[in-house]
């Protein structure tokens, strides 16, 4: 082989990544560097001054503040002792991350990184499981911004894939006006979400809102959601699912229309049931479109701040208040390394949250795809 | 022949061209080819009228005056983005007063003292001297035009209470009895049950002035110069006494006689209840006496203005409790009450970015004084949608601007009435002028009050919360700073 070959081949290895390159600097740029100097402002104390800005370093102070001091009742709400249940439902969260240490150290792919990583899991879903349960099961407990958000992500994710899923499974069968259905449940994703939090503020005022006669007719002019928190959240959950349901309906319905016809008829011949072939064929070749689009809509869920902004800017109280709304209200008043810590650490569990969520599907979705 | 013609053609041209190029010389305008772009709320209020009049003032001097809305808890982060990383889009800004502190210690604003002397058609003495002397000055100097002018008030129908036999309420007391008394009956024929009292309490709106005007009358007693929100020796919040105590307490049982989401409603929502005459009282800026005689409007002759209620009792500051009247402690009271109307927010005003171009901020000023001159503030101000309220002494003389506009004499007389008083009150409270008094208001005090009303935390935590949150502003900001910049507003 002569010199010349031997370069050329070189070159031609590279190629690839040479050619890569200029779009993976771009995408650095546009990712990596913000986050940089977030994370530089969120270390620093900035102060606006003739001709620019004035930054400060104080270290760890700004998160200091939110999980320990004066803004903790914010961030991670308000503290007391846990209930008989909340023990109990700790209890069995322990018991369930014992079983699934043991079948990891019974496998054949344990690994010292693996373990590691599992125990990172473990623990990070111990401690969010916990403060979630003293913020929203105590007596005295008041949930801060991260379980507000946590709330919004898990319930909310939860109930629009369920609806979604089911949508998709009616809208599949060669049904009457399916097209029109399937065009109809669309519509909500096509709309802004501060259209739909004002669409869902006018449907929701007691008072003056199109439904304000049907309230008075039950009886319940006096009530109203906006002022009781679960009420507030409620509404806003309602809206967001509103919006994001068509989402999943359609990912899903894409899914189970692409799904191979052949083993369900097998299966039909041999008289399984519905739920059968629910249960044994169309959930397992489902299951990986299901995955991405639950990971898609876990990453997104941790954004909202449309919604909780306009229908109830994040009261009563703080009852509504997300991370993301918590951050832009820092930043509205010109605390950008406060707004910056939030956004920081609205990362950290958003990333922590998704990444755990993969870990613990993976083995389901590679036993389904064999 | 054809010389002649030639000749003759030539002096035809000659003549057009110059006629083409003069003609425009003659008729060339002040401001021909500037833009101005000016920041301000996005609403029909103040952002309308200045829309309105900019063809007018196009027209008058070839300016192109563009009016930028953003929702108004938008206007300050907005305005310090845009003067501090130097983008500079923004010319001029309406806003709040109280915040020009922030922007005149990094030098973004321009100093107009030197203009506003030079202007006769502003009718700068007419200008209420409040407004003029307090509102649009600092160190000595004028940095804003003042377009509104802002006090609170209550409102009262005055069909109710004749009805009634009662007098308008002069503390806060009154107020929650007048509340009481009329919440739950149909008060405008529809058959539905209205509401006692309509105080917009929505969180990160306008609301947390509300709870000041109601605590004011507790707190400052002798006089402007003694300030209700820090003690002038040592910048010790005067939010975590008896009188606080007391005032959180009407505030939250004010909510019992309200509709049922009043935690829930800014101001727009408020005014719409009212001018739907499904309330009996209602605190709010001067709007609601120009709304009520608008088109649509269900208590035009029924809606009265008083100034704010008072106490009968005081803050004593030294020992945090609250105690009675006397001549030495309340030297303003009127029949043993002590009333502190309060001038939330400032009032409306014009300030022009020191950064734009000098001929565009020749012409941003002369749309500020335009706007604020006699001619188009005296009209301006008797309109309620225009969000604009009294500021000059000639609108508070000439009655005639209010009947033309639809009040009758008596309803202009009680509605100015009330606004004098508050301004020639001795014991006036001035807003909050600080360096970072919107982290002090939109964030601490706004937050907690919200709290405290949607029952998160009791009233005592609110109280130590607010003390908690106002020193860590002023620690971080910096005490002596702070308390230098206060004394200096009250006129120390």
């Amino acid at each position: 082989m002569t010199q010349s070959n031997s370069i050329e081949e070189r070159l031609d290895r590279q190629a690839p990544a040479v050619f890569i390159m200029p779009a993976v600097l771009i995408v650095l740029c546009f990712s990596i560097f913000p986050l940089i100097v977030s994370l530089f402002v969120s270390l620093s104390r900035l102060k606006f001054v003739r001709g620019g800005i004035e930054a400060k370093y104080i270290g760890f102070l700004n998160f200091k503040k939110l999980l320990f001091g004066s803004q903790q009742y914010h961030f991670l709400g308000k503290f007391d002792q846990l209930t008989t249940t909340g023990y109990v439902i700790m209890s069995v969260f322990v018991i369930l991350i014992l079983v699934w240490f043991y079948r990891y150290f019974r496998s054949i792919n344990f690994s010292l990184v693996g373990t590691i990583g599992r125990f990172v899991v473990a623990t990070g879903l111990f401690f969010l499981l916990m403060l979630t349960l003293i913020n929203l099961t105590t007596p005295k407990g008041l949930p801060g911004t991260l379980v507000v958000t946590l709330t919004y992500v898990i319930l909310g994710v939860i109930f629009q894939f369920q609806i979604g899923l089911g949508l998709a499974l009616l809208c599949v069968k060669k049904i009457r006006g399916r097209s029109f259905f399937r065009m109809v449940f669309f519509i909500p994703m096509m709309i802004t979400p501060v259209g739909i939090a004002y669409l869902f503020r006018m449907l929701t005022d007691m008072t003056k809102g199109p439904f304000a006669p049907v309230v008075m007719w039950l009886g319940m002019e006096e009530t109203s959601w906006a002022v009781i928190p679960w009420g507030a959240r409620i509404a806003v959950m309602i809206g967001d699912a509103w919006q994001w349901i068509p989402f999943m309906f359609i990912v899903l319905l894409a899914g189970l229309e692409s799904l191979p016809t052949e083993q369900k008829e097998a299966a039909i011949m041999d008289g399984a049931g519905s739920w059968q072939i629910f249960r044994d064929i169309t959930w397992p070749t489902l299951l990986p479109v299901i995955v991405t689009i639950i990971l898609i809509r876990l990453i997104e869920a941790f954004k909202i701040i449309d919604l909780p902004n306009v229908m109830t800017n994040g009261g009563p109280g703080i009852a509504t208040e997300s991370l993301s709304l918590h951050s832009y209200f820092n930043w509205r008043t010109m605390d950008l390394s406060g707004s910056a810590a939030v956004g920081y650490l609205l990362m950290v569990v958003a990333v922590f949250i998704c990444l755990s969520f993969v870990s613990l599907v993976k083995k389901q979705v590679e036993i389904a795809q064999q | 022949m054809f010389k002649l013609k030639n000749k003759m053609i030539s002096g035809i041209v000659l003549a057009v061209g110059t006629l083409l190029f003069t003609i425009p010389a003659v008729h060339a305008k002040k401001y021909d080819g500037v833009t101005v772009n000016i920041l301000t709320m996005e609403a029909p209020q103040i952002k309308g009228p200045m829309v309105k009049r900019a063809p007018d003032f196009k027209k008058l001097t070839g300016a192109t005056v563009n009016i930028i809305g953003v929702p108004f808890a938008d206007i300050y982060p907005k305005m310090e983005a845009d003067f501090a990383t130097g983008t500079n889009s923004i010319d001029g800004a309406v806003f709040a007063p109280q915040w020009m502190v922030d922007f005149i210690e990094p030098g973004y604003l321009e100093d107009l003292t030197s203009k506003v002397k030079a202007d006769s058609a502003i009718e700068w003495d007419d200008i209420g001297y409040f407004f003029r002397s307090f509102s649009s000055t600092y160190g000595g100097k004028i940095y804003t035009i003042p377009l509104d002018g802002d006090f609170h008030m209550i409102y009262y129908r005055t069909d109710l209470l004749d009805a009634a036999g009662i007098s308008p309420p002069t503390t806060w007391e009154e107020y929650i009895y007048i509340a009481s008394r009329f919440h739950g009956q149909d008060m405008n024929g529809d058959g539905t049950p209205d509401y006692g009292s309509c105080i917009s309490k929505k969180r990160n709106a306008q609301a947390y002035w509300m709870i000041l005007s109601v605590a004011g009358g507790f707190i400052q007693a002798k006089g402007t110069g003694e300030g209700m929100f820090f003690d002038t020796k040592t910048m010790k919040p005067l939010v975590n006494n008896e009188a606080f105590s007391r005032a959180l307490d009407i505030y939250k049982e004010t909510t019992k006689y309200a509709p049922p989401d009043e935690i829930n409603l800014d101001v727009g929502d408020t005014r719409g209840l009212w001018t739907a005459g499904r309330c009996a009282l209602t605190l709010d800026w001067g709007d609601i006496g120009t709304l009520a005689i608008e088109k649509g409007s269900k208590v035009k002759g029924k809606t009265g203005a008083a100034i704010l209620p008072g106490s009968r009792k005081v803050l004593d500051r030294s020992s945090g409790k609250l105690v009675p009247c006397n001549r030495a402690r309340c030297p303003y009271a009127i029949n043993g009450v002590n009333h502190a109307p309060f001038a939330a927010y400032g009032g409306w005003s014009g300030a022009i970015n020191t950064a734009s171009n000098a001929r565009v901020k020749d012409a941003a000023y002369d749309f500020f004084s335009y706007m604020s001159q006699p001619k188009q503030s005296n009209v301006d101000v008797t309109i309620g949608i225009t969000g604009m309220n009294p500021y000059r002494v000639s609108q508070f003389e000439k009655l005639s601007n209010w009947t033309n506009a639809g009040f009758s004499k008596a309803s202009a007389e009680n509605y100015l009435g009330a606004i004098k008083a508050s301004l020639n009150s001795p014991n006036m409270i001035l807003d909050l002028r600080v360096p970072k008094n919107q982290r002090y208001q939109q964030v601490v005090l706004d937050t907690e009050v919200h709290r405290f009303l949607s029952g998160e935390i009791s009233k005592q935590e609110a109280m130590q919360r607010i003390e908690d949150g106002w020193e860590e502003v002023t620690e971080e900001t910096g005490r002596d700073g702070q308390l230098n910049a206060y004394r200096k507003t009250l006129g120390y």
